[in-house]
């Protein structure tokens, strides 16, 4: 019996150790260890062992039957990683091929810098407000103090759409709303189109500006100036320093044009700052009384401050486009560009 | 405005250089917007003294030895005809840039560089200039046009610097002026500044003079538009010499951009620019009947300006004229009929102030513009029409060129030209600026602005001059004492006085925000477009007659036809976007805009239109089609948490069976489709456009609303397949509402299959559908489902006539 199973075992190793792949490998089990395997006969046959004699031999049965099956696992274990490791080298990839990808889109660069530039403003406790893009003369103009014959009404060169409406050139026109509908304290953002006669290299017919306006007690040039400084920081960066110099426009006074160091030199003077080493950036003042006046502020207890940034300026310098045309064209190589 | 450094001299010592003046004149509100040194292009261009010539043989050429004083003695050919021994001539040493002129001799060509050269085998060292090479003319250098060397003074230092000796060491400083300060459209305005800013006194040009008798006693002058002209003046010149200004003028007149015409047009235009009031001559033989008359023009009547050139007037335009007919157009342009010639004996100088508006309007309105107009549009004061007048008058002294009668008519409405009076609050002053300026800062500045101020405790009372009309109130004071105090003196401060307010976004914008931030996500650009648009446009579209859109307000004065009418719809801009991206070579993307469109509520407009909030997107692109376009709108339905339900719909510029209504809460909000293929067609482009427009003010009632938490189920949910057989024409909606509208429970309808082909049969098509029901407060049993199941087989056939599939 000793020997039938030694000869089982053997014929079981060699034939393991022959098996060339996992199905080999199964048919051998098959032929020792299945249904109709050899060693299972043997088993079957235990019935005719003697009963003394069983322990024994099923002792016998089981180290062969063991010895077996952990050559065959060791085997089936080899064969296993040899056919992942087939299954992977199938797979393998020229990775430097193109990625698959439906590509974010983003916003608009002018969107980016109005959000970038709602978020400072808002964060300081201004709200923001939109106003019409259709606009009467009165709060255009009129009411910002300019009225029928002022000399101001020919910096701009208006759009009209009848004798009343207009495209308001202005986000300025957004104040005096606010102001008939609130009382002080103010504090305003007023993002939005604006429009103007202009169409060359430089100008667009059709641009974005946000009016900003503070109405309070005891509000100052050098509130301004404060405010202003933190804003450029923020959006220029932490060097960058503010120049305020004499300008005019009807609804402040004083009026001012205010400058940044230029960013890209420091100001030490570049071809961005056309070697001045600042770059005009906006324009702001006190707001007029005759401007508070007229929404009934009362200008002994009430003063205030506004400003008017120019949206695409502030884009343009910011990511060096070089040209205002391209941002209303939609051509995807310039929409794809800006994501900050 | 063009104010040369020379002339500003005149007025006030400028004893810094032109750089420094830049700065302090931008300082103070006055920006340089070009600084140009008259012989900036010249260079090493010195005296020279002709010692001795000879003629080079056969030629016209002169071989002439050049004294350059320090620099040596060069050897110099020379070909013009004026060359001689003893004179003293601009000599261009080696090296030095001068003009190049073309064979005219005239025009110049650009700058070149004097090298030493070859003639006829001779060597010159340098060349002998005239007065073109130098950039200069006649107006500008007597002896200048001469068409051959410049003759320099006798006493030129021979071997120093020809610029300052011809004039071109000057500098011009263009100059822009606020629509605050038209007093400072003039040269005198400006050097009032000046002297300001460097705290120098500033001299008044001369205005004294000396008169005759009267003359013509009869003339008379009648304004009958005191509201169009508030002062008019006429004087009387007589015994005119008609001839050639002298040079000093015709340089000052030509290096403001001036030609010269003659002393009398001279003189009127140099005080045009010296003191900024127009002013016009008229030839006193040709006026009629002893008067001048300003008056509004009757319509229909006509006058020949200097210019030849014939108008029709309005009531709104307002003209001069005399005892007949109208001789000038007020503040515009003079009649020819009345026109200074070379030999006219008697003037009548007139210096008016017109009002801006009126002469703007007429201006504009004729079309027809000049220097005067262009300054009366800008403003002018009283004070300086009185003082132009003298100026004129004395300027006709000083040229001996006439005789000034003491006949001077003057109409008026009384304006005062004395200064005014003002009394501010000094803590309010610095109240506007949030320092304080010292007292005597405040006294030393407005003293140089010649406001004659005095401070008595908290009182300043200043004497505003007549050309200060923008001086109202005390705000007007702040600026005037920080623009000459400085800037740099305003520190930061943050709103100490300030309330505390909170700011933010509001839930609409925010919603929009978010819209935008997840249509970015799913591989779209935003793209702005312009407000307006084409009526070309609407056509692309196809739109009938009667669409909605073709109702769009017209702007009364568009840059072109172009961009002419508000928006209605987003939809061409995109169509245009998508074409040019295609015609550049990008056939794959996906854009969006979210834009007002305009909808007035009656034209021509006489209220606020409706500005609506629309979102349009449009996709292109092989990997594109209806669907990609319609999960586009479901991402917008997710963002803004809003259903949506389609069905099938027309637009004139989508796809006939490719176009579909978005509906929410009942009310269609929006259209999607694909672009047709006429419009590919018209717009050349090579991939399909899939565009999509929703209406953000009807869908805003129902976004933006607080959201709540929606419990788990409680119970399994239970999943059902159907599938049927039917007609082609079957839709996937159709079939969805029959299903749901027989069970309650159901929560999704996913349509996962769709089979045509032998199978089904020729007009039919398999539908196959995976439908959840998720139980509300009870556990479904198997009974229950089924019961579900055979009413919504039992609805589909009898609304659909549709079966499961055998």
């Amino acid at each position: 019996m000793k020997e039938k199973l030694q000869q089982i075992r053997e014929k079981a190793i060699a034939e393991i150790e022959r098996s060339e792949g996992l199905e080999r490998l199964n048919e051998v089990y098959g032929l020792i260890l299945g249904k109709k395997g050899e060693l299972t006969a043997v088993l079957k046959g235990m019935k005719d062992v003697a009963p003394q004699d069983r322990p024994k031999v099923g002792q016998w049965v089981n180290e062969t039957r063991q010895a077996i099956e952990e050559l065959m696992d060791e085997k089936k274990a080899k064969f296993e990683a040899e056919a992942l490791q087939r299954k992977y080298e199938s797979e393998k990839l020229d990775v430097t091929m193109p990625a698959k990808m439906r590509a974010k889109g983003n916003l608009h660069p002018v969107t980016q810098v109005r959000n970038q530039l709602s978020e400072i403003f808002t964060s300081m406790g201004f709200e923001v407000f939109e106003g019409t893009e259709i606009e009467n003369d009165y709060y255009n103009f009129t009411a910002l103090n300019t009225p029928q014959d002022h000399p101001a009404r020919d910096m701009q060169d208006t759009f009209y759409l009848s004798p009343e409406f207009l495209l308001r050139t202005q986000t300025s026109a957004g104040q005096i709303h606010v102001m008939e509908a609130k009382k002080p304290p103010i504090k305003i953002i007023s993002p939005g189109k604006v429009f103007r006669s202009d169409d060359d290299a430089t100008h667009s017919p059709m641009f974005t500006q946000m009016e900003g306006l503070v109405v309070d007690k005891g509000i100052t040039l050098c509130d301004l100036k404060g405010m202003l400084d933190e804003f450029v920081k923020r959006i220029f960066g932490e060097d960058t320093t503010t120049r305020l110099r004499p300008s005019y426009f009807p609804f402040t006074e004083p009026s001012v044009e205010v400058d940044v160091s230029c960013f890209q030199c420091g100001g030490k003077g570049c071809k961005l700052c056309k070697g001045t080493g600042w770059i005009e950036v906006l324009g702001a003042g006190v707001v007029n009384n005759k401007v508070l006046e007229g929404c009934n502020i009362d200008t002994n207890e009430y003063s205030g401050f506004a400003f008017g940034i120019g949206v695409e300026r502030i884009a343009m310098l910011k990511y060096g486009i070089n040209n205002i045309k391209l941002l209303f064209e939609s051509d995807m190589r310039v929409l794809s560009q800006i994501d900050d | 405005m063009l104010a040369p450094l020379s002339w500003l001299k005149e007025y006030v010592d400028i004893d810094c250089s032109p750089k420094e003046l830049e700065e302090k004149l931008f300082s103070c509100g006055f920006e340089v917007e070009e600084l140009k040194e008259l012989g900036a292009d010249i260079q090493d261009v010195v005296v020279g003294l002709v010692e001795s010539l000879e003629p080079i043989p056969e030629t016209h050429l002169s071989l002439c030895q050049v004294n350059a004083g320090a620099h040596g003695t060069f050897q110099v050919c020379c070909g013009a005809d004026n060359v001689k021994a003893g004179g003293k001539y601009p000599l261009a040493l080696v090296g030095a840039s001068v003009y190049a002129t073309a064979k005219d001799h005239v025009t110049i060509e650009g700058v070149m560089k004097i090298k030493k050269g070859k003639l006829r085998g001779y060597e010159s060292h340098g060349m002998l200039c005239s007065g073109v090479e130098l950039g200069l003319t006649e107006d500008l250098y007597e002896g200048a046009g001469y068409c051959g060397l410049l003759v320099l003074p006798e006493d030129a230092e021979v071997g120093s610097d020809v610029k300052p000796i011809v004039g071109l060491d000057d500098w011009i400083f263009d100059i822009a002026i606020t629509a605050n300060r038209p007093d400072c459209q003039s040269i005198y305005g400006i050097a009032r500044e000046v002297a300001a800013v460097l705290g120098k006194p500033c001299r008044e040009p001369a205005l004294d003079y000396v008169t005759t008798d009267v003359k013509r006693d009869a003339f008379k002058v009648t304004v009958e538009a005191p509201d169009l002209c508030p002062r008019y003046i006429g004087h009387y010149v007589y015994d005119v010499k008609m001839g050639q200004s002298p040079a000093w003028m015709r340089r000052r007149l030509a290096l403001v951009g001036i030609g010269s015409i003659s002393n009398i047009v001279d003189i009127t235009n140099y005080v045009l620019r010296e003191l900024g009031q127009p002013m016009h001559a008229f030839d006193y033989s040709f006026l009629e009947g002893e008067q001048i008359v300003v008056r509004r023009a009757a319509d229909g009547e006509k006058i020949v300006t200097l210019d030849e050139k014939e108008f029709a007037l309005t009531n709104n335009n307002l003209v001069i004229c005399d005892g007949n007919k109208p001789v000038a157009l007020a503040g515009i342009m003079g009649g020819l009929n009345s026109e200074i010639k070379d030999d006219t004996k008697e003037v009548l100088f007139e210096s008016a102030k017109f009002m801006r508006d009126n002469i703007r309007k007429s201006s504009r309105a004729l079309g027809q513009a000049s220097d005067s107009s262009a300054i009366y549009a800008k403003g002018v004061y009283e004070y300086t029409t009185v003082m132009a007048m003298k100026r004129a008058l004395h300027l006709i002294d000083e040229l001996g060129c006439g005789k000034v009668s003491a006949t001077h008519v003057e109409a008026s409405v009384g304006n005062s030209v004395a200064p005014t009076e003002m009394k501010v609050s000094v803590k309010r002053v610095n109240g506007v600026l949030g320092i304080t300026v010292p007292n005597d800062e405040i006294v030393r500045i407005l003293t140089n602005l010649n406001f004659n101020p005095v401070i008595n405790g908290d009182e300043l009372t200043i004497q505003v001059p007549a050309y200060r009309e923008d001086m109202d109130s005390y705000p007007d004071v702040a600026e005037e004492v920080i623009r000459m105090y400085g800037y740099d003196h305003v520190v930061s401060t943050f709103m100490p006085t300030a309330q505390v307010t909170l700011g933010g976004l509001n839930l609409r914008q925010k919603s929009e925000l978010k819209l935008k931030e997840t249509l970015c996500a799913a591989g779209a650009y935003e793209g702005i477009h312009y407000s307006f648009f084409s009526p070309s446009d609407l056509d692309l579209l196809r739109l009938p007659a009667d669409a909605k859109e073709r109702t769009a307000i017209e702007l009364l004065n568009p840059i072109n036809i172009d961009l002419s009418l508000m928006r209605t719809t987003l939809v061409p801009q995109m169509i245009h976007a998508i074409a040019r991206n295609q015609k550049r070579g990008i056939l794959e993307g996906r854009i969006f805009e979210l834009g007002n469109i305009f909808v007035p509520k009656s034209l021509p407009l006489d209220d606020y239109p409706d500005e609506r909030e629309t979102l349009c997107v449009g996709l292109f692109g092989a990997e594109e089609d209806f669907f990609t376009l319609k999960g586009m709108a479901e991402t917008v339905a997710h963002a803004l948490n809003v259903t949506f339900t389609y069905e099938a719909a027309e637009k004139p510029y989508f796809h006939p069976y490719q176009c579909a209504s978005i509906t929410c809460e009942g009310e269609v909000v929006g259209y999607l489709g694909k672009v047709i293929y006429e419009i590919m067609d018209d717009l050349d482009m090579r991939v399909p456009a899939y565009i999509m427009e929703i209406d953000m003010r009807l869908l805003s009632k129902w976004y933006g609303k607080a959201q709540i938490f929606t419990p788990l189920p409680k119970y399994a949910e239970e999943k059902r397949d159907f599938a049927f057989v039917v007609d082609k024409e079957m839709t996937c909606g159709a079939i969805e509402e029959a299903m749901k509208e027989a069970c309650q429970y159901i929560t999704e309808i996913k349509l996962f299959d769709v089979y045509e082909g032998v199978q089904v049969g020729p007009g039919k098509k398999s539908m196959a559908f995976n439908v959840v029901f998720t139980p509300k407060d009870e556990e479904f049993n198997t009974e229950m489902v089924e019961g579900f199941v055979k009413k919504i087989l039992k609805n589909l056939d009898k609304k659909l006539g549709i079966t499961l599939r055998a």
